[in-house]
Protein backbone atom coordinates (compact mmCIF):
# COMPACT_ATOMS: atom_id res chain seq x y z
CA UNK A 1 0.00 0.00 0.00
CA UNK A 2 2.58 2.50 1.03
CA UNK A 3 4.73 1.92 -2.02
CA UNK A 4 1.31 1.79 -4.21
CA UNK A 5 1.02 5.24 -2.52
CA UNK A 6 4.81 6.34 -3.14
CA UNK A 7 4.38 5.47 -7.11
CA UNK A 8 1.41 7.52 -7.53
CA UNK A 9 2.91 10.61 -6.32
CA UNK A 10 6.51 9.60 -8.55
CA UNK A 11 4.36 8.98 -11.48
CA UNK A 12 2.18 12.02 -11.02
CA UNK A 13 4.70 14.79 -10.61
CA UNK A 14 7.65 13.64 -12.73
CA UNK A 15 7.38 11.10 -14.93
CA UNK A 16 3.62 11.45 -15.96
CA UNK A 17 3.59 14.96 -14.60
CA UNK A 18 0.55 16.29 -17.06
CA UNK A 19 2.32 19.69 -17.72
CA UNK A 20 5.55 18.51 -19.48
CA UNK A 21 5.11 14.69 -20.32
CA UNK A 22 1.32 14.61 -21.61
CA UNK A 23 0.91 18.50 -22.05
CA UNK A 24 -2.13 19.20 -20.46
CA UNK A 25 -3.22 21.87 -19.05
CA UNK A 26 -1.37 24.45 -20.13
CA UNK A 27 -3.71 27.69 -21.01
CA UNK A 28 -3.19 28.34 -17.48
CA UNK A 29 0.21 26.86 -17.00
CA UNK A 30 1.09 29.91 -19.40
CA UNK A 31 -1.34 32.69 -17.97
CA UNK A 32 -1.03 32.87 -14.43
CA UNK A 33 2.93 32.52 -14.07
CA UNK A 34 4.28 35.96 -14.53
CA UNK A 35 3.51 36.31 -10.57
CA UNK A 36 4.82 33.34 -7.93
CA UNK A 37 1.61 34.60 -5.53
CA UNK A 38 -0.62 33.98 -8.59
CA UNK A 39 0.25 30.25 -9.34
CA UNK A 40 0.57 29.34 -5.64
CA UNK A 41 -3.18 29.90 -5.41
CA UNK A 42 -3.94 28.73 -9.03
CA UNK A 43 -2.23 25.30 -8.04
CA UNK A 44 -4.02 24.93 -5.11
CA UNK A 45 -7.06 25.50 -6.45
CA UNK A 46 -6.54 23.14 -9.44
CA UNK A 47 -5.14 20.39 -6.35
CA UNK A 48 -8.62 20.87 -4.82
CA UNK A 49 -10.57 20.50 -7.59
CA UNK A 50 -8.62 17.67 -9.26
CA UNK A 51 -8.58 15.87 -5.82
CA UNK A 52 -12.17 15.85 -4.46
CA UNK A 53 -13.44 15.68 -8.54
CA UNK A 54 -11.36 12.19 -8.80
CA UNK A 55 -12.82 11.26 -5.75
CA UNK A 56 -16.25 12.00 -6.61
CA UNK A 57 -16.09 9.94 -9.94
CA UNK A 58 -14.91 6.97 -8.35
CA UNK A 59 -17.42 7.21 -6.09
CA UNK A 60 -19.87 6.99 -8.50
CA UNK A 61 -18.38 5.25 -10.73
CA UNK A 62 -20.60 1.98 -10.59
CA UNK A 63 -23.61 4.55 -10.73
CA UNK A 64 -22.98 6.30 -13.88
CA UNK A 65 -24.53 4.30 -17.43
CA UNK A 66 -21.19 4.69 -19.51
CA UNK A 67 -22.44 7.40 -22.50
CA UNK A 68 -23.32 9.98 -19.73
CA UNK A 69 -20.61 9.79 -17.74
CA UNK A 70 -18.48 12.61 -19.87
CA UNK A 71 -21.50 14.95 -18.91
CA UNK A 72 -21.59 13.53 -15.39
CA UNK A 73 -17.88 14.68 -14.86
CA UNK A 74 -17.91 18.02 -15.79
CA UNK A 75 -20.97 19.10 -14.08
CA UNK A 76 -19.13 17.41 -10.98
CA UNK A 77 -15.81 19.36 -11.77
CA UNK A 78 -17.82 22.45 -12.69
CA UNK A 79 -19.56 22.03 -8.86
CA UNK A 80 -16.06 21.91 -7.21
CA UNK A 81 -14.85 25.20 -9.57
CA UNK A 82 -17.80 27.24 -8.58
CA UNK A 83 -16.61 26.35 -4.69
CA UNK A 84 -13.03 27.61 -5.24
CA UNK A 85 -14.29 30.67 -7.11
CA UNK A 86 -16.67 31.63 -4.18
CA UNK A 87 -13.90 31.08 -1.72
CA UNK A 88 -11.76 33.24 -3.61
CA UNK A 89 -14.29 35.85 -3.79
CA UNK A 90 -15.37 36.35 -0.72
CA UNK A 91 -11.81 35.88 1.02
CA UNK A 92 -9.72 37.10 -1.40
CA UNK A 93 -10.97 39.23 -3.45
CA UNK A 94 -7.76 40.96 -4.96
CA UNK A 95 -6.72 37.35 -6.22
CA UNK A 96 -9.72 36.63 -7.36
CA UNK A 97 -9.39 40.15 -9.78
CA UNK A 98 -6.00 38.96 -10.85
CA UNK A 99 -6.92 35.32 -11.79
CA UNK A 100 -9.90 36.82 -13.94
CA UNK A 101 -11.78 34.32 -16.23
CA UNK A 102 -9.04 31.72 -15.13
CA UNK A 103 -10.53 30.44 -12.59
CA UNK A 104 -13.60 29.59 -14.53
CA UNK A 105 -11.14 27.72 -17.04
CA UNK A 106 -10.42 25.31 -14.34
CA UNK A 107 -13.59 23.65 -16.12
CA UNK A 108 -11.60 23.06 -19.07
CA UNK A 109 -8.15 22.12 -17.67
CA UNK A 110 -7.50 19.10 -19.15
CA UNK A 111 -5.82 17.33 -16.38
CA UNK A 112 -8.75 16.69 -14.39
CA UNK A 113 -10.75 15.15 -17.07
CA UNK A 114 -8.28 13.22 -18.31
CA UNK A 115 -7.57 12.19 -14.56
CA UNK A 116 -11.28 11.45 -14.08
CA UNK A 117 -10.77 9.69 -17.21
CA UNK A 118 -7.95 7.32 -17.08
CA UNK A 119 -7.91 7.15 -12.94
CA UNK A 120 -10.63 7.51 -11.34
CA UNK A 121 -12.87 5.48 -13.65
CA UNK A 122 -11.58 2.69 -13.09
CA UNK A 123 -9.89 3.05 -9.56
CA UNK A 124 -11.14 2.78 -5.65
CA UNK A 125 -11.95 6.42 -3.89
CA UNK A 126 -8.57 6.63 -2.12
CA UNK A 127 -6.42 5.66 -4.31
CA UNK A 128 -7.96 8.01 -6.86
CA UNK A 129 -8.11 11.38 -4.67
CA UNK A 130 -4.31 10.66 -3.69
CA UNK A 131 -3.78 10.48 -7.81
CA UNK A 132 -5.94 13.85 -8.46
CA UNK A 133 -3.55 15.49 -5.49
CA UNK A 134 -0.38 13.72 -6.89
CA UNK A 135 -1.64 15.06 -10.17
CA UNK A 136 -2.24 18.82 -9.09
CA UNK A 137 1.35 18.67 -7.03
CA UNK A 138 2.74 17.86 -10.69
CA UNK A 139 1.17 21.05 -12.42
CA UNK A 140 1.88 23.11 -9.11
CA UNK A 141 5.51 22.24 -9.45
CA UNK A 142 5.70 23.22 -12.73
CA UNK A 143 3.90 26.05 -12.60
CA UNK A 144 6.17 27.48 -9.27
CA UNK A 145 9.26 26.76 -11.07
CA UNK A 146 7.80 29.01 -14.91
CA UNK A 147 6.82 31.62 -11.75
CA UNK A 148 10.23 31.83 -10.47
CA UNK A 149 12.28 32.54 -13.47
CA UNK A 150 9.15 35.01 -14.67
CA UNK A 151 9.19 36.64 -11.54
CA UNK A 152 12.36 37.05 -10.81
CA UNK A 153 13.71 38.08 -14.53
CA UNK A 154 10.58 40.44 -14.67
CA UNK A 155 10.55 42.24 -11.58
CA UNK A 156 13.59 41.33 -9.60
CA UNK A 157 11.60 39.76 -6.74
CA UNK A 158 10.38 36.28 -5.23
CA UNK A 159 6.65 36.31 -3.98
CA UNK A 160 6.63 40.36 -4.21
CA UNK A 161 9.73 40.82 -2.21
CA UNK A 162 12.43 43.11 -4.35
CA UNK A 163 15.88 40.75 -3.64
CA UNK A 164 17.78 42.70 -7.12
CA UNK A 165 18.44 46.07 -5.68
CA UNK A 166 18.50 49.31 -7.26
CA UNK A 167 21.23 48.03 -10.36
CA UNK A 168 18.41 45.66 -11.49
CA UNK A 169 16.82 46.11 -14.65
CA UNK A 170 13.33 44.55 -15.33
CA UNK A 171 13.10 42.01 -18.55
CA UNK A 172 9.72 43.65 -19.60
CA UNK A 173 9.71 40.79 -22.23
CA UNK A 174 9.30 38.18 -19.50
CA UNK A 175 6.21 39.10 -18.18
CA UNK A 176 4.51 39.57 -21.27
CA UNK A 177 3.25 36.02 -22.87
CA UNK A 178 6.20 35.37 -25.51
CA UNK A 179 8.05 35.14 -21.97
CA UNK A 180 5.59 32.36 -21.20
CA UNK A 181 5.86 30.47 -24.14
CA UNK A 182 9.99 30.35 -23.96
CA UNK A 183 10.23 29.22 -20.17
CA UNK A 184 7.14 26.40 -20.94
CA UNK A 185 9.18 25.03 -24.17
CA UNK A 186 12.71 25.25 -22.45
CA UNK A 187 11.12 23.87 -19.28
CA UNK A 188 9.70 20.56 -21.56
CA UNK A 189 13.31 20.47 -23.18
CA UNK A 190 15.13 20.49 -20.15
CA UNK A 191 12.29 17.49 -18.80
CA UNK A 192 12.79 15.53 -21.95
CA UNK A 193 16.47 16.05 -21.85
CA UNK A 194 16.80 14.52 -17.89
CA UNK A 195 14.09 12.77 -16.71
CA UNK A 196 14.16 9.48 -18.37
CA UNK A 197 10.72 8.73 -19.99
CA UNK A 198 8.65 5.16 -18.75
CA UNK A 199 9.38 1.83 -20.58
CA UNK A 200 5.63 1.48 -21.28
CA UNK A 201 2.71 4.52 -20.60
CA UNK A 202 -0.03 3.69 -18.62
CA UNK A 203 -3.49 5.28 -19.42
CA UNK A 204 -2.20 8.31 -20.41
CA UNK A 205 -5.06 10.67 -21.12
CA UNK A 206 -6.41 11.38 -24.51
CA UNK B 1 -16.76 51.89 -21.30
CA UNK B 2 -18.27 52.33 -24.62
CA UNK B 3 -15.97 50.53 -26.97
CA UNK B 4 -16.78 50.45 -30.88
CA UNK B 5 -17.48 47.29 -31.79
CA UNK B 6 -15.34 47.54 -34.45
CA UNK B 7 -12.36 48.05 -32.28
CA UNK B 8 -13.36 45.36 -30.33
CA UNK B 9 -13.43 43.10 -33.70
CA UNK B 10 -9.79 44.03 -34.98
CA UNK B 11 -8.69 43.64 -31.20
CA UNK B 12 -9.31 40.55 -30.64
CA UNK B 13 -7.83 39.05 -33.63
CA UNK B 14 -4.94 41.01 -33.91
CA UNK B 15 -3.56 42.76 -30.04
CA UNK B 16 -5.57 40.40 -27.97
CA UNK B 17 -5.66 37.35 -29.73
CA UNK B 18 -6.83 34.23 -27.86
CA UNK B 19 -3.57 31.91 -28.12
CA UNK B 20 -0.97 34.59 -28.20
CA UNK B 21 -1.98 37.22 -25.97
CA UNK B 22 -4.55 34.99 -23.59
CA UNK B 23 -3.13 31.46 -23.51
CA UNK B 24 -6.63 30.08 -24.36
CA UNK B 25 -7.61 26.83 -26.57
CA UNK B 26 -3.25 25.49 -26.70
CA UNK B 27 -4.81 22.22 -26.01
CA UNK B 28 -5.76 21.61 -30.00
CA UNK B 29 -3.81 24.69 -30.62
CA UNK B 30 -0.71 22.15 -30.14
CA UNK B 31 -2.13 18.99 -31.13
CA UNK B 32 -3.61 19.68 -34.00
CA UNK B 33 -1.46 22.47 -36.11
CA UNK B 34 0.74 19.52 -37.77
CA UNK B 35 -0.90 20.68 -41.04
CA UNK B 36 -2.98 23.82 -42.43
CA UNK B 37 -5.62 21.96 -44.09
CA UNK B 38 -6.81 20.53 -40.71
CA UNK B 39 -5.99 23.68 -38.93
CA UNK B 40 -7.99 25.36 -41.02
CA UNK B 41 -11.41 23.01 -40.67
CA UNK B 42 -10.57 23.44 -36.76
CA UNK B 43 -10.53 27.03 -36.98
CA UNK B 44 -13.14 27.36 -38.87
CA UNK B 45 -15.13 25.03 -36.88
CA UNK B 46 -14.07 26.81 -33.68
CA UNK B 47 -14.98 30.72 -35.62
CA UNK B 48 -18.57 29.01 -35.72
CA UNK B 49 -19.16 27.58 -32.40
CA UNK B 50 -17.15 30.96 -30.51
CA UNK B 51 -19.84 33.34 -32.70
CA UNK B 52 -23.09 31.12 -31.66
CA UNK B 53 -22.25 30.67 -27.99
CA UNK B 54 -20.81 34.27 -27.31
CA UNK B 55 -24.32 35.71 -28.18
CA UNK B 56 -26.22 32.21 -26.64
CA UNK B 57 -24.03 32.87 -23.01
CA UNK B 58 -24.81 36.72 -23.30
CA UNK B 59 -28.24 36.59 -23.61
CA UNK B 60 -28.59 33.73 -20.84
CA UNK B 61 -26.17 35.59 -18.64
CA UNK B 62 -27.75 39.10 -18.82
CA UNK B 63 -31.73 37.57 -18.97
CA UNK B 64 -31.89 34.67 -16.95
CA UNK B 65 -29.17 34.43 -14.23
CA UNK B 66 -28.88 38.02 -13.58
CA UNK B 67 -32.29 39.15 -12.55
CA UNK B 68 -32.33 36.02 -10.41
CA UNK B 69 -29.24 36.20 -8.64
CA UNK B 70 -27.94 33.33 -10.03
CA UNK B 71 -24.24 34.39 -11.15
CA UNK B 72 -22.60 31.63 -9.49
CA UNK B 73 -23.88 29.42 -11.79
CA UNK B 74 -22.63 30.40 -14.27
CA UNK B 75 -19.79 28.28 -15.00
CA UNK B 76 -22.23 25.19 -15.26
CA UNK B 77 -24.44 26.81 -17.26
CA UNK B 78 -22.07 27.99 -19.76
CA UNK B 79 -20.38 24.94 -20.03
CA UNK B 80 -23.88 22.95 -20.38
CA UNK B 81 -25.01 25.61 -23.30
CA UNK B 82 -21.61 24.98 -25.48
CA UNK B 83 -21.66 21.44 -25.47
CA UNK B 84 -25.90 21.73 -26.10
CA UNK B 85 -25.03 24.34 -29.04
CA UNK B 86 -22.00 21.81 -30.59
CA UNK B 87 -24.15 18.64 -30.66
CA UNK B 88 -26.89 20.39 -32.08
CA UNK B 89 -24.58 22.06 -34.47
CA UNK B 90 -23.22 18.64 -35.41
CA UNK B 91 -26.41 16.97 -35.83
CA UNK B 92 -27.90 19.70 -38.15
CA UNK B 93 -24.79 20.14 -40.01
CA UNK B 94 -25.05 16.24 -40.46
CA UNK B 95 -28.30 16.27 -41.38
CA UNK B 96 -28.58 19.36 -44.09
CA UNK B 97 -24.83 20.14 -45.23
CA UNK B 98 -23.41 16.57 -45.30
CA UNK B 99 -20.15 17.38 -47.20
CA UNK B 100 -19.16 20.36 -44.13
CA UNK B 101 -19.96 17.50 -42.01
CA UNK B 102 -17.35 15.23 -43.34
CA UNK B 103 -14.69 18.15 -43.26
CA UNK B 104 -15.85 19.35 -39.89
CA UNK B 105 -16.86 16.50 -38.07
CA UNK B 106 -14.51 15.28 -36.49
CA UNK B 107 -13.47 18.82 -34.65
CA UNK B 108 -16.56 19.33 -33.50
CA UNK B 109 -16.34 17.29 -30.20
CA UNK B 110 -12.90 18.76 -29.95
CA UNK B 111 -14.12 21.72 -29.41
CA UNK B 112 -16.74 21.36 -26.31
CA UNK B 113 -13.18 21.05 -24.08
CA UNK B 114 -11.72 23.85 -25.72
CA UNK B 115 -10.86 26.54 -23.17
CA UNK B 116 -11.17 29.20 -25.77
CA UNK B 117 -14.80 28.78 -26.28
CA UNK B 118 -15.59 28.89 -22.54
CA UNK B 119 -12.52 32.06 -22.24
CA UNK B 120 -14.35 34.01 -24.27
CA UNK B 121 -17.72 33.84 -23.01
CA UNK B 122 -16.22 34.71 -19.09
CA UNK B 123 -14.01 37.35 -20.80
CA UNK B 124 -17.48 39.24 -22.13
CA UNK B 125 -19.24 38.88 -18.66
CA UNK B 126 -16.32 40.51 -17.17
CA UNK B 127 -15.74 43.20 -19.40
CA UNK B 128 -18.88 43.61 -19.48
CA UNK B 129 -20.17 43.89 -22.98
CA UNK B 130 -22.98 44.85 -24.50
CA UNK B 131 -24.63 42.16 -27.33
CA UNK B 132 -22.98 43.80 -30.37
CA UNK B 133 -19.88 43.81 -28.30
CA UNK B 134 -19.98 40.07 -27.90
CA UNK B 135 -20.69 39.75 -30.74
CA UNK B 136 -18.23 40.95 -32.87
CA UNK B 137 -15.67 39.87 -29.83
CA UNK B 138 -16.77 36.59 -30.55
CA UNK B 139 -16.35 36.52 -34.42
CA UNK B 140 -12.91 38.49 -33.85
CA UNK B 141 -11.78 35.92 -31.23
CA UNK B 142 -12.22 33.12 -33.63
CA UNK B 143 -11.14 34.50 -36.58
CA UNK B 144 -7.37 35.77 -34.38
CA UNK B 145 -7.64 31.97 -33.06
CA UNK B 146 -7.76 30.37 -36.58
CA UNK B 147 -5.36 32.96 -37.94
CA UNK B 148 -3.01 32.14 -34.99
CA UNK B 149 -3.65 27.71 -35.38
CA UNK B 150 -2.87 28.00 -39.52
CA UNK B 151 0.41 30.41 -39.46
CA UNK B 152 1.50 27.79 -36.84
CA UNK B 153 0.85 24.50 -38.88
CA UNK B 154 2.81 26.79 -41.95
CA UNK B 155 5.77 26.93 -40.09
CA UNK B 156 5.73 23.41 -38.81
CA UNK B 157 5.14 22.05 -41.71
CA UNK B 158 8.62 23.94 -43.29
CA UNK B 159 10.34 22.99 -39.91
CA UNK B 160 9.56 18.93 -40.64
CA UNK B 161 13.07 18.36 -42.00
CA UNK B 162 14.88 20.99 -39.56
CA UNK B 163 18.15 19.44 -37.30
CA UNK B 164 15.47 20.22 -33.98
CA UNK B 165 17.96 18.88 -30.64
CA UNK B 166 16.09 15.73 -28.80
CA UNK B 167 14.72 16.78 -26.34
CA UNK B 168 13.20 20.08 -28.41
CA UNK B 169 11.09 17.84 -30.73
CA UNK B 170 7.19 18.12 -31.08
CA UNK B 171 5.82 20.23 -28.25
CA UNK B 172 8.80 22.30 -27.14
CA UNK B 173 10.19 23.55 -30.32
CA UNK B 174 6.10 24.39 -31.16
CA UNK B 175 6.12 26.79 -28.14
CA UNK B 176 9.09 28.34 -28.35
CA UNK B 177 7.56 29.66 -32.15
CA UNK B 178 4.10 30.37 -30.98
CA UNK B 179 6.32 32.54 -28.71
CA UNK B 180 8.21 33.58 -31.37
CA UNK B 181 4.90 34.42 -33.07
CA UNK B 182 3.46 36.27 -29.71
CA UNK B 183 6.62 38.64 -30.17
CA UNK B 184 5.74 39.48 -33.83
CA UNK B 185 1.92 40.45 -32.65
CA UNK B 186 2.97 42.75 -29.94
CA UNK B 187 4.42 44.31 -32.69
CA UNK B 188 0.51 45.13 -33.89
CA UNK B 189 -0.55 46.10 -30.23
CA UNK B 190 -0.72 50.09 -31.49
CA UNK B 191 -3.21 49.09 -34.06
CA UNK B 192 -6.32 48.91 -31.28
CA UNK B 193 -6.59 47.88 -27.55
CA UNK B 194 -9.23 46.15 -25.34
CA UNK B 195 -7.39 45.93 -22.13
Amino acid sequence: MIKGVGNIFKNGMFQDNPVFRQILGICSALAVTNLLINSFAMSLGLIFVTSFSSLTVSLLRNHTPGHLRMMVQTLIISAYVIIVDIVLKAYFPAMSTALGPYVGLIITNCIIMGRCEAYAQNNKPLPSFLDGVASGIGYMFVLMAIALFREFLGFGSFFGFAIMGEGWTNWVFMIMPPGAFFMLGILIWVANTYIPAKEETKGGAQ
Amino acid sequence: MELNPITILIASIFTSNMILANFLGMCSFIAVSKEIKTSLGLGQAVTFVLTGTSVINYLIYTYLLEPYGLEYLRFIVFIITIAAFVQLVEMIIERYVPTLYYSLGIFLPLITVNCAILGVSLFLIIRDYSLLQSLTFGIGSGIGWTLAIVALAGIRQKIKNAPVPKGLQGAGITLIITGLMALAFIGLSGVASIQ
